[in-house]
C-alpha cells in the first residue's frame, strides 16, 4: 500500500466528514440546548444566514422547526419566550434572526409540515 | 464587525462618553416606549418605514397590516440605536420587528403570520375598536350572495 494511496483515503475520509458536520458550531449548539430542554420530537434548525447580507458560511440568521410536549397548552408567545430562554446566549451572540415554528406533536402531525423559507432580506445594513 | 463599522463612520463616538449616560437613557428610553405604545392602539418597531421596509420580516409583518387595513404607528430602529436596544430590553424579546396592540407585546413576525392565519388577529384588533378590512370584504360578500 503506498503511502499516497493512504493520504488519499484519509482526505476523503476527512471530506465525508465535512460534509456532515457542514451545519456548523452555532447551528449544533442550538440544536442540543433545544433538543435538551424540550425533549423535542421533532427538530429542524435551518440556517438561512445565506439569504442575507453576510459573509459566507456566516450563522446569524436560523429557522427553528420544534416540537415537543413542553408546548402543550402554552400560547404561541409562550413558546417562542421558552424557545428564546433556552438561546439566550446564542440570541445576545451573533443570532440576531430567529424565525421560530414551534408545534406539539399533536399539531406537526397534523400540519402539512411543509416549512416555508423565511421572507427575502431587504438590505438592512447587516444589523 | 458592527461596532467597527461604526467606529470609522463616526470617529468621534467613543465608548467612553457612552458609558455613563446609559443609564440614564435606558430609563429615558423605557419611558419613551412606554409612552409611545401607550397612546397608541397599534405599533410596529421595525426595521426601515412602512414605504420600504429594510428587512424581510418587517415587510411581512406591513404586508399583513395592509391586508386588514390596520392604522398603526411605525418605528424606525434602525434610525434610533437606543431604540433598537431598548425595545428588546423593554419587550423582553431577541427581535425586531415587534408588534404592540393596546399597550401588550403581541409578538413577531411569525406570531403575526400565525395570528392573521388562524384568525386570530381579526379578533385581537375587534377588541380595541379596529375593524379588519378582510372582515368587511367578508361580510359584502355575504350580503351579495
Amino acid at each position: 500500500m503506498s503511502l499516497s494511496f493512504q493520504h488519499g483515503r484519509l482526505i476523503s475520509v476527512l471530506v465525508t466528514r465535512k460534509m456532515t458536520t457542514l451545519s456548523g458550531v452555532v447551528a449544533d449548539s442550538i440544536r442540543m440546548k433545544l433538543e435538551t430542554a424540550l425533549q423535542t420530537k421533532h427538530l429542524e434548525v435551518i440556517n438561512e444566514s445565506y439569504m442575507h447580507n453576510v459573509p459566507k458560511g456566516a450563522e446569524t440568521h436560523f429557522k427553528v422547526v420544534v416540537v415537543s410536549d413542553k408546548f402543550d397548552g402554552l400560547p404561541l408567545i409562550k413558546r417562542h419566550r421558552l424557545i428564546n430562554d433556552i438561546l439566550r446566549e446564542e440570541l445576545q451572540g451573533g443570532v440576531h434572526a430567529l424565525s421560530i415554528i414551534a408545534k406539539t406533536p399533536e399539531q406537526w402531525d397534523k400540519s402539512d409540515k411543509i416549512i416555508e423559507s423565511s421572507p427575502n432580506c431587504r438590505g438592512g445594513f447587516g444589523k | 464587525m458592527n461596532s467597527l463599522l461604526r467606529r470609522s463612520i463616526f470617529p468621534l463616538y467613543s465608548n467612553t462618553r457612552k458609558i455613563p449616560s446609559r443609564l440614564f437613557a435606558d430609563v429615558a428610553v423605557k419611558d419613551k416606549i412606554d409612552d409611545i405604545v401607550k397612546k397608541n392602539k397599534v405599533v410596529v418597531f421595525m426595521k426601515g418605514v412602512p414605504d420600504a421596509p429594510r428587512c424581510g420580516f418587517s415587510n411581512a409583518v406591513v404586508q399583513i397590516m395592509r391586508m386588514h387595513a390596520v392604522p398603526y404607528e411605525s418605528h424606525d430602529v434602525l434610525s434610533d440605536e437606543n431604540l433598537r436596544q431598548g425595545i428588546k430590553d423593554y419587550s423582553n424579546w431577541p427581535t425586531i420587528p415587534q408588534v404592540f396592540i393596546n399597550g401588550e407585546f403581541v409578538g413577531g413576525c411569525d406570531i403575526m403570520l400565525q395570528m392573521h392565519q388562524s384568525g386570530e388577529l381579526v379578533e385581537e384588533l375587534k377588541k380595541v375598536g379596529i375593524k379588519s378590512a378582510l372582515l368587511t370584504a367578508e361580510e359584502t360578500k355575504k350580503e351579495e350572495a
